[in-house]
Formats: structure tokens, sequence, C-alpha cells
């Protein structure tokens, strides 16, 4: 079984909307896991293993066998967010179906049937809800409407439950197996009713990962797993930032066993072989001469550089009100500070890799088939038709689990490569980056370096504010419209860039996973100097921004308040007292990033001398939840993720080229460095918004701030372990 | 090259590889076991974990000529149905977010529980700090191999 594509068993298209087609689901979804010594594998998409026959296809997202099979089609790329559980959940809920009956597909990429086929900025739940919803309540309403005509009862008087229609009255019922040949035939209705969230039975529950068991027992799931019979390996050798290839010799390298080629295109030299290993060896063994361009830079170049942005640059200014220089000159205590973050790489478990295969007619490359782990399928679509100089539609994207992807994977350089490489080498070709190529080659989290300012009257209130933002290719580092914003009467919030050879993209939570940390901590450092409770001094800004707002507001105001209110109380905040009857030093934090909402409090505590960061509180607003166990898991993973970076992350640079290359010089956080985290949500009932991100940005402040109150030194730079005096948290 | 025979998963297998190729690349690139998962190449992730003999060993720096003689347990042969107390407490917790660790992670579990099995948090934290999960899952991962331990007998 090599084949993962649809075979189209008929077209039964109805007169109606069209969009009832019967077709065989992947004739290959049963892929065995291999045995030693026996053919490879095909990647495994399916949740259930189980290939159903003769299913009716409702719409994009479902279709239901004869025997009662349910299959729904996920369609967005799957890095670890749980979206292959929870899109499904949402239709199988208004499809009122045994969860236990239904088996979870992952789609190709597919512009006819699918939007925003991309997994990024935490907006996929957003923006899918309602169509997931009526993809589910429209295959309902069909089922229902053949057991009318069947029963030749009204509709209204039909009940579902678990993929069973019943009519009470007569005691009659059957299961949408036995339906769905008649229901095929039926008009698509423009508009179905859905669901009353009250009578939710799977959304808002538990419901494990569908991939689970095939995760567990080392099914082939991920593009690295990928494999074609006659496929080759391919790596690459890329310059570091700002050099140029000057000479290459491949020779001894074209004479290593198993290489079948090294070519050289855009100041890369790749290998090609037969085998991972083989093909490592013979790029090792390559004698390569790089050439500096006049560009590159080092982390001291970076430290002058804000320097010199934050005191004379060229600021373009995002957001002005009031009066700021007035403020400042009336205030009765002005608070400065500085903030520093460095670049970061992304480091998802998963390397970059990609599988292209370019095909040629007789005029050059004709189609191309791509098979991976991308956060944009589309994309990377577009660019390797650019690329090759063919249609868009001459080119398969199939979408695989991936090991990770912290928005490395929203960038499709890798995917271009792959295609360049087996356009070269004219064949199948799987690339793979090695670890030291995914730490060394770039699209970085940016660096930046932020100055606040914040002006208080004589009784303690904000009355100016100021920010700055100096970055290396961020753009604009600052999110001007969020908090403080709007509850401040004069501010002034502008930013300057630099652009460096040294390559950035989306990390997790772009901007805000520092931006985040910066605010919450220099707003700590306000409420200290306005000798006002930090929560406290919170809410009187939110009280002020609702009763008297300045601009614009792009939060909602009680939302925010309400996770404030419901972190401090789950924290016991200023209440909590050690087992040694002292107070335990709180630190408190709270970000509004990609619709989301979340609050945490921090807990340290001062043990033999040294202070242990023991708990985390979060309370979290993301509407709805659809998932309980992965909501959890994203709040908790994300603050694992804000604490890991905050303590320990850096990746710094000497003329352009990476000082840290694995993760023996390069530190991620591990088991024994997590303290407890305690997860509560807002149950508020309003439309879900995503959770991939927003529980990361406010962590670091938490930890930040309860570390100020337990030794009264201030973190302002990250990695934590980097601060001169920093003594420790773990 | 050479040919290796390998005892893998209760089966002898041939192979053939450079003596220097790290068992994590035969058993993926030649066998087809790819639930191993190459993560650093540097024995400093644990995605690449294996037991060789029993033990819990990073299968990314161990060559295979060293291992013709050893007996060798991947993932996909921990057990027969996916169904060793380690796999189904990792059910049972729902441990994986994306997953690409959790292999090397259930090696690990597997192995310390086969040594000590009823282990303290502290072991368990002691041996699971060698794997690393990008994701953090930590906390389930620890929830996971105390289910683990209880089934146990």
């Amino acid at each position: 079984m090599t084949s993962t594509r649809r075979s189209f068993l008929k077209i039964a298209a109805s007169a109606g909307g069209g969009l009832v087609l019967g077709f065989n689901w992947f004739d290959a979804v049963a892929a065995d896991t291999l045995q030693a010594g026996g053919g490879l594998p095909a990647l495994v998409h399916s949740s259930k293993n189980a290939a159903a026959a003769a299913s009716v296809e409702f719409n994009s997202f479902l279709s239901i066998a004869p025997d009662g099979l349910v299959t729904i089609l996920s369609p967005n790329p799957e890095i670890g967010q749980g979206i292959k559980t929870a899109f499904p959940i949402v239709v199988a809920e208004e499809l009122d179906v045994d969860w236990n009956r239904v088996n979870v597909v992952q789609s190709a990429l597919d512009n006819k049937k699918f939007d925003r086929q991309l997994t990024g900025g935490s907006g996929a739940i957003k923006h899918s809800w309602t169509r997931l919803r009526k993809a589910g309540a429209t295959a309902r309403q069909l089922l229902m409407q053949a057991a009318a005509q069947r029963w030749s009862v009204p509709v209204t008087e039909l009940t579902t439950d678990k993929g069973v229609v019943f009519h009470k009255a007569s005691n009659r019922k059957l299961p949408y197996g036995e339906l769905v040949a008649d229901a095929a035939k039926l008009p698509v209705p423009a508009d179905v009713p859905l669901k009353d969230p009250k009578s939710f039975k799977l959304i808002g529950g538990t419901i494990k990962n569908v991939d689970n068991k095939n995760i567990l027992t080392g099914k082939p799931l991920f593009g690295i797993d990928f494999y074609r019979e006659g496929m080759l390996t391919g790596m690459i050798q890329r310059p570091a930032f700002g050099y140029k290839l000057k000479s290459v010799d491949a020779k001894a390298a074209k004479a290593m066993p198993g290489i079948v080629d090294v070519v050289t295109f855009k100041n890369n030299v790749a290998v090609v072989g037969k085998s991972t290993w083989q093909v490592k060896k013979a790029r090792e063994a390559l004698k390569i001469e790089w050439e500096k361009d006049g560009s590159t830079e080092s982390n001291a170049d970076h430290d002058r550089l804000f320097t010199e942005m934050l005191n004379g640059g060229k600021a373009t200014v995002q957001r002005k009100d009031g009066d700021v220089d007035a403020a400042f000159k009336s205030a009765a205590k002005v608070v400065k500070a500085e903030y520093q973050c460095p670049f970061l790489p992304h480091s998802p478990m998963e390397p970059m890799n990609f599988f292209a295969h370019v095909k040629f007619g007789p005029n050059g490359p004709e189609s191309c088939e791509l098979a991976g782990p991308t956060q944009t399928p589309d994309m990377a679509r577009n660019e390797t038709a650019k690329l090759l100089n063919i249609p868009a539609d001459k080119i398969t994207v199939e979408l695989t689990r991936m090991g990770g992807g912290f928005g490395r994977r929203l960038k499709a350089d890798y995917v271009v490569e792959a295609a360049e490489l087996s356009s070269l080498v004219k064949a199948p070709v799987k690339l793979i980056w090695t670890r030291e190529d995914d730490m060394t080659g770039g699209s970085y989290r940016p660096a930046v370096r932020y100055r606040f300012e914040a002006a208080l009257d004589a009784q303690g209130n904000l009355i100016g504010y100021k920010l700055r933002g100096a970055s290396i290719n961020a753009g604009n580092s600052t999110r001007q419209d969020n908090f403080p914003s709007g509850a401040v009467p004069n501010l002034l919030i502008d930013s300057v860039d630099h652009k460096s050879p040294i390559t950035t993209g989306a990390w997790r939570a772009p901007i805000t996973n520092f931006l985040a940390f910066a605010e919450q901590s220099f707003i700590d450092e306000v409420a200290t100097a306005a000798g006002k409770d930090p929560v406290q001094f919170r809410l009187d800004l939110l009280d002020k921004a609702k009763a008297s707002p300045t601009g614009a507001i792009k939060y909602d105001i009680d939302r925010m308040i309400a996770v404030i209110k419901l972190a401090a109380e789950k924290a016991g905040w200023g209440q909590k007292k050690g087992a040694d009857g002292k107070a335990v030093a709180q630190g408190f934090s709270v970000y509004f990033s990609h619709n989301s909402y979340v609050a945490q409090v921090g807990e340290v505590v001062m043990q033999k001398g040294k202070p242990v960061l023991q708990k985390i509180y979060a309370a979290a607003d993301c509407g709805i939840i659809i998932n309980q166990s992965g909501a959890r898991q994203q709040v908790m993973g994300g603050i694992v993720d804000g604490i890991g970076h905050a303590m320990y992350g850096n990746m710094t640079f000497k003329d352009g080229v990476p000082q840290q290359a694995n993760f023996n010089d390069y530190r991620l956080i591990r088991m024994n460095e997590v303290p407890a985290v305690e997860v509560h949500f807002v149950d508020n009932g309003i439309e879900p918004t995503g959770l991939g991100e927003p529980a990361l940005p406010p962590t670091g402040a938490a930890v930040s701030n309860a570390y100020f109150k337990a030794t009264g030194q201030r973190l302002r730079n990250q990695p934590f372990i980097n601060q001169d005096g920093f003594k420790g948290v773990s | 090259m050479a040919l290796y025979k390998l005892q893998i998963n209760g089966k002898t297998v041939q192979t053939e590889a450079d003596p220097d190729t790290p068992l994590l690349w035969v058993l993926r690139d030649n066998l087809g076991l790819v639930g191993t998962k190459y993560g650093c190449g540097i024995a400093m992730c644990g995605a690449c974990t294996v037991h060789v003999n029993g033990e819990a060993t990073r299968s990314c720096v161990l060559p295979v000529s060293s291992v013709s003689s050893a007996k060798i347990t991947t993932i996909e042969g921990l057990s027969k149905n996916g169904d060793h107390p380690v796999q189904q407490a990792w059910d049972e917790v729902d441990v994986p977010q994306c997953g690409y660790c959790q292999a090397g992670q259930i090696m690990t579990a597997a192995a310390l529980l086969k040594r000590n099995p009823k282990p303290s948090t502290e072991e368990i934290d002691a041996t699971m700090s060698g794997n690393i999960c990008r994701c953090g899952t930590y906390h389930r991962i620890r929830e996971a191999v105390k289910v683990a331990s209880a089934k146990t007998k």
C-alpha cells in the first residue's frame, strides 16, 4: 500500500447543491505498521486506521458509511495544538454522533473544499467555529429528512442521539448508516438550526487526542517519516548570515558510498544520496569556502544598535494620545526601565524536512508532489509554483502531522528548497535539516529592547506612558492598542527597526512573547513605585479605561477584569502564607493576545536561601472550551514554554555565525525544572477563540514579578539565567 | 558497507549499513521502523530512545556495529497491541500534544519501571529529565508514569 489518494468510486452529485459525492475514502488508510525487514511504510493520516467503503460524503468535512462509521476530514495542519481533535468534535457535536464511531482523517491541501488551511495566529477555531457546526448540522438535517420521508412523519417530530434518528411517538429508530443513501439524494438545505450550547454533549467534555494510538505505537505520522520508493535523501549546507558561497570542492563527498550527486544553488551546497547517514557524512566531507558580503553582525553590534535606536533613532509613531511631554513635566514621580530579549530558534522536536517530487515534461517541470510538515500549505504551494514556473494547481500538498511548529513552519523556505533539489537532481527527494541546520538556519524570534517610561501624579495615578520598541527585523515591535492603551490619558508608543541579515520570523505569539513580559513586569514596577497593590493597580486602570477611555481600545475590558479576578481568587492573592507562616511571594501578570485573555500568578518561595518557583496559577478566557483535555494542556504547555524560554533561551552571533547549534549549548526546559501549574477557565459561553499562543505571553512576568517579591531584584533581560545576580528559581 | 544481523522486536533481521551508522538511521532508513525519532543526533533530547538489552539507550549515537548481538526493542515492539502499561497510561492521561518525542519518553519510562516499578516523584523527574518535550507535556508525562506504575504489579 503506497498510495494515500482518495479513489473516487462514483460521483453522485445531486441536482441540488452538487455537494453530495459518494466515494471511497483512502484506500490506504489501513497502512499497517511495518514489521522489521518488510516493505517501508506509508504515512498514516487516519485516526482509526480504518477504511470505510462506499461512504457518502455530505460536505467538505464529513462522510458516513452504511455501517455508521463517520469520517471527518480535518483540514488544518496539526502541530500539537490539537486541531485534529478539536475540529472534528465540533462537527460531530452538531451531527450528533457517537464519538467512538468517528474516524478523523487529515486532509491534503484542498482550496476547493476548505479555506484558511493554515495553522497560525491561534485563529483556526475562531475562523471555523460556525462553518464546522453548519457542516455537522446540515448532514444531520438531511438524515432526519430521509427518516421523515421513510416514516411519513414531520421532520420536527424527530430527534437524534449518537448517530441514530428517533421518532419517539411511534417508538421507531434508524441508525444514520441506513439513511445515508436516501439522505444523499435530498437537496442540501440552505440554512439549518444549530444546537443550543446548553445541549452540547461533546463540546466542553474531555476528549483524548485522536492520534494517541498511532503516536503511542510509533506509526509513521510525521513528515520525517515519509517514504516513497526510489526517493533520495538530501541535506543542504547553507551559509551563515552575511556570507556568500566562494568555492566548493565536492570531490571527496561525491566519491563516498551512497552519494548520488552534489549540487549548488543560491549559495547552498546540497548533497543527495541513498540514506540519511551517508548524506550527512558526505556533507561533512565537503570543502566549502565562504566569503563575507560585508553585512555580518555580532551581538555587540546589536547592543550598540539598540542604544542608538532608543536614544536617537527615527522612530515610527504607532499611537499618540494626549500630551505626553506635559504629563511627564507635571509628574510627581517618573519610572523608567529597559527590557531586552535575544533571538530564539523555534526548536520544534521534528526538524525541518519535506518531500518533493518534481515531474518533468519535454519543456521542463510540469507538476510537483509535495508532502511534509507545513503550517502554510497554500503558501508552500504558491512559492513552489513560482520557483518551478508552473501553475499552482499542478502541485499537490499532502499534510503530515508535525513534530511542533511554533511558527517556524509558517515559512516555506525548506519546502521550496526540497522542490528545487528535486528539480535539480530530477528525482524524488526528502530534504532533511539536521538539528544543527534547524538551529542555525534562521527565521528566529527577533531580538528586541524596549524602553518604558511612566509618569505618576502625587496620588500614584498613571498620567503618562511611553514605550519605544527597538528591534532587529521585527517591524513594529509594539502592540500599540493593547493594554494599558486606553487607560492612560497621555501616551506615546513608537518603534524603530534595524534590518539585519539574520533572518527572523513568527515565533509562537509573535512580538507579544516578549512584549507581554516586558510590559507586565514594568506595570509591576510602576505599581510598586505608586505604592499600590499590583492587581488593584491593574483593575483601577481598567476601571478608568471603562469610565473614561482614551482613544481606541481593542481588548474587552470586562473579559480582562474577569481573568484578573479569577486568577487572583484562585491563587489567594495577597493572603497566601507558606508552611513557615510567612507570606508567599506572588507575582501577577495578565495579557490579551490572539483574541483570548490569560492572567497568571507566579509563586516563589525561599528554600535554603534560594528562590524557587513553586507554582503558576492561570485563568484563561477563550470563550467556550471545545475540549477540556486539549485546552488545559495548551495552557500548561504554553506556560512551560514561557518559563523555559524566559529562563534559558539564548541565541547569540559572532560575525554572522550562530554560536549555538544543538541542545548541548542551547538549553530547553526539562521536567525537573517545571513548577506546578493550575489552570482555570472563565465559563462565559462566548464563541471560542484560540489557545495555541495566548497562555505563553503572560508567563515571564508572573515569574519575574514573583521573583522580585521574593528577592527584591528585578529581572529585565532574558534569558534570566544570564542576568547579573540571578539566584535561580528551580 | 557490511551486513548486520540484528535482533529487533523479537525478530532477526538482516541489513546492510556502514559500520558507524547509528542504530537510529538503520531503524528508520533501512527497516522502516520510524517510530524511533531523530531529534538532535547527540544524545541530548531522548527522542531516539530504544531498549538495548532492556536498558533505555540513545540510538542516535549507537553505531550499528556495536549492537549485533544485543536484543533491541523499539516503540513498535514494546507491546504487541499497543497495550503496554506505559502506553495505556499515556493514553489515559492524554499525554501527547504533537507526539513527536513521546516514543522516546515511553521507552525511557518503560525501562525505568522495569528497573524500579514504584519510583518516587524525584526518581521519575531524575530519569525523565533526559527527554525533552518541546510542547511542555511534562506534567502529564510525570502523571502517566505514576499511572503506569500503579498498573505495574
